[in-house]
Order: structure tokens, then C-alpha cells, then sequence
């Protein structure tokens, strides 16, 4: 049996349709991402699965268990943690975690050894305030209090958005250990990067699903070659490189450009030499161009630039 | 039970709310100690001009017994009634009093004579009620000055002498019955609208989403909110009522517990309308605007300021649907009049019938889940 289920979900708000009919599962012990931008849908679905809002059409299950039917028991089964910091800001750490705990009627001291790697963090600042932590500490007593009635399924909506490296490192480290004791997980991040920590992922845009993968499967399927251009000139290059017919998309990825040829018949070095050459001609020298290999953020915008096509 | 920590929560909140708790403690104190003497209908110190065209004794003594009260200064005797006119479009006198040529001689031959009194009618309450005191001032004068009565006119018909004794406020404080009206807004303002703005507060902050997906029923959630405003409403009331009893003398001449019982209704309707408010609000920009526009025609409309008799018929029948109007008239009758539940029943219906629609309407548009 699936942890989550969803079944051609569809929600707008107004005449705005913010998911067009979404499918997907997660299994038990599972940790599932839902990449994509901003305005994608994501939170639509969070806010769905976590029986706060009811999907205009298709069905969805958590832990077998019908989203809209039987929210109420859903309720007592998961833990969510919303996308915005959502704890009471004039209470203490201790006073919220503790809150919470009553509202599912046990105690911290019940279900401390959920909580236990995480809070530990957190217990030398017991007394202060959570609006006076910091971004990352926030984020984790937020997570404390969605841990705190032992769930089973956890929904996670944009955990690590406006939270610092390190920080954010150690969040996906807890996931890693949360699953390890049968957790599922569904979450949703805008960061490429931590796309590749899920054990399967769902690339959103504009409400519907692109694909939906392991993050080397989503990887391997991309097969245009596809290389890192940088030079003296980035904001002109990247003009330049857009210009040539040859080129399939060019994106700018922090301090290189990401190019994906069209397809061809040409070897790879064939197609640097003709791309060095033609950018040559536009004025452009001391290039270093070199074939890289794909991550998840190139897949999502080849995706994302097919789409745009159609 | 879960709503013992839903409340024991909004008190810790409250607590650490120092703006809020100002509020509890600063509005009722403020309300009973400064309102009562700023909501005065008394007149005092009104400016009368005199025009003397007598310039006869009996004329100066009037002007004299008129400027010796405390209602009225004399701001000049002049010859002319164009200067006096002068005075109040300047603003300097408020009324003008024009004793006539042969005004000595025609009371003192048992003639008639006629005063004139001008009021500037710009603040309407002034003009009406200092030229009726200064009207009472004339005639007592007269009697004094062993004129018989019909001599002297003013505008009241003379011959007939008229005697007023003011029920329920002997003295005719106009703080008395304003007080119990003013416990009313108190209690209205802390039970209804502080905890539909607390509800907007954590809609706005994104905690009620955390609350939402806790088993915790809603109308758990907002009864927890809302029963420490209920708590904190009867100690307000019952703290206005000692103030009420301390600082002016006044206790309720009916039944305490009647008082108190109907205040639960009005309580309870009003917690009502704060909820109705926090549904269709989400921010608290939006709630207190709303609160703002309904407290304003609640207040204006409910006729502790000016009798609802004396509005026109459309404005009555908004003023049939403001709580206030029966709320207050329950206070003023219970505090007052000593009213028992018999006496006060047709104002307890419309209070219970508000009860009743807007709870039902409360829940409604709280049902609409997503």
C-alpha cells in the first residue's frame, strides 16, 4: 500500500488553475520531491494532502485514508510543516513544542525520542522565544513540532527555503535518518541541488507533473549533449550563444553557461570547435568550453523549454 | 481536556502582549473616570451678551442675578442690539438678551413686558438649553422681585407655573445614566472585538494553518480563544460596576444577577459578531476597519447620545437593529429604575434574537471548510 496517493488532482483558485490534474505516489519509507519554482502548484498540493483545502477534482489517499472523508484521522497521522515559519513567535521553544504535544494529546517526554536528534539542537535555547531564533533554528523547532505526535507520513513544504548551507545540509541529514526509521516524506524545494538527496522526484511547472523519477533516471534520459561555456564576457556571451541556430538552450548556471545543442550528427568535439569558432566571430576569445554531464536543474529547464515549445 | 491549553496558551499570550493588556486595563479605566464628565449634557458658561434699553435698576439686577449663576457669564451690556450681534459673529457671546425701553415701569405697573433671547444655534444643544435656564433664571427673578407672575413673559405662557420633578435622577445628573451605557461599550469592545482581531492576528501569521492540521476541532480552537474574553469582559464589568458604585455613588436598584445574566447574552452576541467579522477578514487591516465602521453606527445609532424618539423614521429602524439600543436600555432600566425581567422583556427579546442570528450565522460561514 501507497503512503500517498493522488489521483488527477485538480485545484484553481478563482479563475487561476494552480494544478491541472497531478498524479502521483509515494511508498512507505519513501523521501519524495516536488521540484519546481515558485507559483508552480507546490504548496496547492501540500495544502490538499494535509486536509486544509479540498481538491476541485480527482482523489487523493494518505495512508490509505481518503483526504476529504476522513481528514480527521489523516490529521492525527501526519505531520506538516508549512511553508512559512507558522509556530506562535511569542511563545518560547519549549512552550511550542510543548503546545503542541497537548494538541495531540501526548507529551514531550512521551515522544522525545522522535524529536530527540533534533531538539537537541534546540535545548540551549529552551527559553528563548521562536520569533527571536534564527532561520535555521526555526526550522527546526518547526520540525520538532511536526514530529512531536510520532507521524507517519511528513509533509514538508519548502523546508529549506531562506535557510543558510549549513543549515540546510543538516536538515536534509535528519530527513536522511527519519526515513531510516520508516518515515515517508514528501518534499518540496525549489534548490535543484537537494533534488538529487530524494529517492524519487517530481519535476512541477504550471501545475502539472513533467516527470516523475528517480533523480538518476530523470538524469539519464536527458541524451542531447550539453556544455559549460564561460568567458571574460558572461552577459554578452550568453546573448550570442542564444543567436546561434545550432543551439538548443542556454542558461546561465552560476558562474558558467550551460548549452544544449541541437541534435546532430557531429562528434562532441566537433560541436565545441564550431561553437568556439562562431563565438570567435563574434568577438568573443579566451573561451573555455567543455562537455559536462547533466544534473537535475538542466533536466528541469530542457523540460521546462520543451514545454514552451509545444 | 484539550481546550484547558488553548486557553491556557492565550492567557501566556496575552500576558507577554503588553499593548493588548494596556488596552484591557487602560479602556474601562479611562471610560468610567474621564467619559461620564466629557459626555455631560450640563451647560455651563455660556456668554450672554445684554442689551439694556431700560437702563433701570430692575434691569441691572437682572443683569446682575444672571451673571451671578454659574450657567452664564455676561460678556457686555451694550446699547445697541448691533453690537450684541457683533458679539456672537465673533463667537464671543453665545446668547443675546434684549430687556426692552420701559421694561422697569412696565412691571411695576403690573403691565405686560416681553424680553427677547437670541441664541447662535451653531451648537444646537447649547442654544436650546441655556435659553431655557435663562429663561427659568427671568421668571424666578421676577417672582422674586414680587412681580406677580403674569406680568412678566418670556416665551413660556405666563399664569401657569410649572413644576418638574426629574425621576430615577433626582438632580438630573446627566453622568448617571451615561454610565451604565458606557459599562455596556466596554464590555462590548473586549468581548467582541478583541477576539475577532486575536483570530485575524493568527490567520495573518500563518498560525492557525499549524492549528488546522492538528486534530483539534475548529470550534475547539475558537471557543478557546474566545472564552478568555468572556473571563475577561465579567471582570471588566463587574470592575466598571464597583468603579460605578465607588466613584459615583451609583448601584444598580434592581437585580444583580438579572444584570449580569443579560450581560451574558450581549456578550455572547456580540463574541458573535467578532467571529462573523474574523471569518471574512484576513487581515487585520480589513478587521478593524470593519470594527471601526460597525462600533461607529453601533454607538451613534443605540441612543445613549440622542433619544432614538427624536430620529427620523429610517434612522429608528437602523437603530432597531443595533444591540446597543436594547442592551443600554437594560443597563440604564436594571441600574435605574430598579426594572425587574418582567419590565424589561421587550427589550430582551431583540437582545436574544441577535444572540440567536448572528451565533447561527457565526457557525455558518465557519462550516465552509477550503
Amino acid at each position: 500500500m501507497y503512503s500517498i496517493r493522488a489521483e488527477n488532482l485538480t485545484k484553481s483558485y478563482g479563475g487561476n488553475e494552480a494544478l491541472r490534474g497531478v498524479s502521483f505516489e509515494v511508498s512507505p519509507g519513501e523521501i519524495f520531491g516536488i521540484i519546481g519554482p515558485d507559483g508552480a502548484g507546490k504548496t496547492s498540493i501540500f495544502r490538499i494532502l494535509a486536509t486544509l483545502v479540498v481538491p476541485d477534482g480527482g482523489s487523493a489517499s494518505v495512508l490509505g485514508l481518503d483526504v476529504v472523508r476522513d481528514y480527521h484521522e489523516i490529521r492525527r497521522r501526519v505531520g506538516y510543516m508549512p511553508g512559512r515559519f507558522s509556530l506562535y513567535q511569542d511563545l518560547s521553544v519549549e512552550e511550542n513544542i510543548r503546545f503542541f504535544a497537548t494538541l495531540f494529546g501526548t507529551t514531550l517526554e512521551e515522544n522525545y525520542g522522535m524529536v530527540k536528534d533534533i531538539y537537541s539542537y534546540l535545548e540551549p535555547f529552551r527559553k528563548r522565544k521562536a520569533g527571536a531564533l534564527s532561520g535555521g533554528m526555526k526550522q527546526k523547532l518547526a520540525l520538532s513540532c511536526a514530529l512531536i505526535h510520532k507521524p507517519e507520513v511528513l509533509f514538508l513544504d519548502e523546508p529549506t527555503t531562506g535557510v543558510d548551507p549549513v543549515s540546510r545540509k543538516e536538515f536534509w541529514t535528519m530527513l536522511q535518518r527519519l526515513k531510516d526509521q520508516g518515515l515517508s516524506i514528501l518534499v518540496s524545494t525549489p534548490y535543484m541541488d537537494e533534488a538529487t538527496l530524494c529517492d524519487r522526484i517530481a519535476l512541477i511547472r504550471k501545475g502539472v507533473f513533467l516527470d516523475t523519477d528517480s533523480p538518476s533516471e530523470i538524469i539519464s534520459k536527458f541524451d542531447l549533449p550539453l556544455l559549460a561555456v564561460s568567458g571574460p564576457h558572461m552577459a554578452s556571451l550568453l546573448r550570442d550563444i542564444r543567436q546561434i541556430p545550432q543551439v538548443f538552450s542556454c542558461f546561465a548556471f552560476g558562474d558558467t553557461h550551460h548549452v544544449v545543442m541541437r541534435p546532430s550528427q557531429d562528434s562532441i568535439d566537433a560541436q565545441i570547435n564550431f561553437l568556439n569558432t562562431s563565438l570567435h566571430a563574434k568577438g568573443h576569445n579566451d573561451l573555455s568550453i567543455r562537455p559536462i554531464r547533466p544534473n537535475v536543474e538542466d533536466c528541469y529547464m530542457y523540460l521546462d523549454s520543451m514545454e514552451d515549445r509545444l | 481536556m484539550i481546550i484547558k491549553y488553548l486557553i491556557e496558551k492565550e492567557f501566556k499570550q496575552l500576558w507577554r502582549n503588553p499593548f493588548i493588556l494596556f488596552i484591557i486595563i487602560a479602556l474601562p479605566v479611562l471610560v468610567m473616570l474621564v467619559f461620564p464628565w466629557a459626555t455631560t449634557m450640563e451647560i455651563k458658561n455660556v456668554n450672554v451678551a445684554v442689551v439694556d434699553n431700560d437702563r433701570s435698576d430692575l434691569s441691572r439686577l437682572l443683569t446682575e442675578k444672571i451673571a451671578s449663576t454659574e450657567y452664564f457669564d455676561i460678556t457686555g451690556v451694550f446699547m445697541r442690539s448691533e453690537e450684541a450681534m457683533q458679539e456672537i459673529e465673533y463667537g464671543d457671546a453665545d446668547i443675546i438678551l434684549e430687556i426692552p425701553y420701559g421694561f422697569e415701569e412696565d412691571i411695576l405697573s403690573d403691565a405686560n413686558s416681553s424680553l427677547l433671547i437670541e441664541a447662535n444655534a451653531v451648537n444646537g444643544t447649547k442654544a436650546s438649553l441655556g435659553s431655557s435656564y435663562l429663561e427659568m433664571i427671568i421668571v424666578s427673578f421676577a417672582e422674586q422681585a414680587g412681580v406677580s407672575r403674569g406680568a412678566l413673559s418670556v416665551s413660556a405662557p405666563g399664569g401657569i407655573a410649572v413644576d418638574s420633578y426629574y425621576w430615577f435622577n433626582p438632580a438630573m445628573d446627566y453622568k448617571i445614566p451615561m454610565i451604565p451605557a458606557l459599562i455596556m461599550l466596554v464590555v462590548a469592545l473586549i468581548t467582541g472585538f478583541l477576539p475577532a482581531m486575536n483570530i485575524v492576528g493568527e490567520k495573518e501569521a500563518g498560525t492557525i494553518e499549524q492549528i488546522n492540521v492538528t486534530p483539534v476541532p475548529k470550534i475547539t480552537f475558537i471557543v478557546g480563544k474566545l472564552i478568555p474574553y468572556w473571563i475577561i469582559g465579567v471582570v471588566v464589568l463587574s470592575v466598571g460596576m464597583v468603579v460605578a458604585w465607588l466613584l459615583y455613588g451609583l448601584r444598580p436598584e434592581g437585580s444583580v444577577l438579572l444584570l449580569f445574566g443579560l450581560s451574558f447574552v450581549f456578550i455572547f452576541g456580540i463574541s458573535g459578531l467578532g467571529l462573523i467579522i474574523s471569518n471574512y477578514s484576513s487581515t487585520m487591516q480589513q478587521a478593524m476597519f470593519m470594527i471601526f465602521f460597525i462600533i461607529i453606527v453601533f454607538i451613534l445609532m443605540c441612543g445613549i447620545f440622542t433619544p432614538i424618539s427624536s430620529m427620523p423614521e429610517w434612522a429608528r429602524i437602523i437603530s432597531m437593529f443595533d444591540p446597543f439600543t436594547y442592551f443600554a436600555e437594560i443597563m440604564r432600566m436594571i441600574y435605574l429604575k430598579g426594572s425587574t425581567l418582567r419590565d424589561i422583556l421587550p427589550n430582551v427579546y431583540p437582545l436574544i434574537a441577535f444572540f440567536v442570528v448572528i451565533t447561527g450565522w457565526a457557525i455558518l460561514s465557519y462550516r465552509k471548510r477550503g
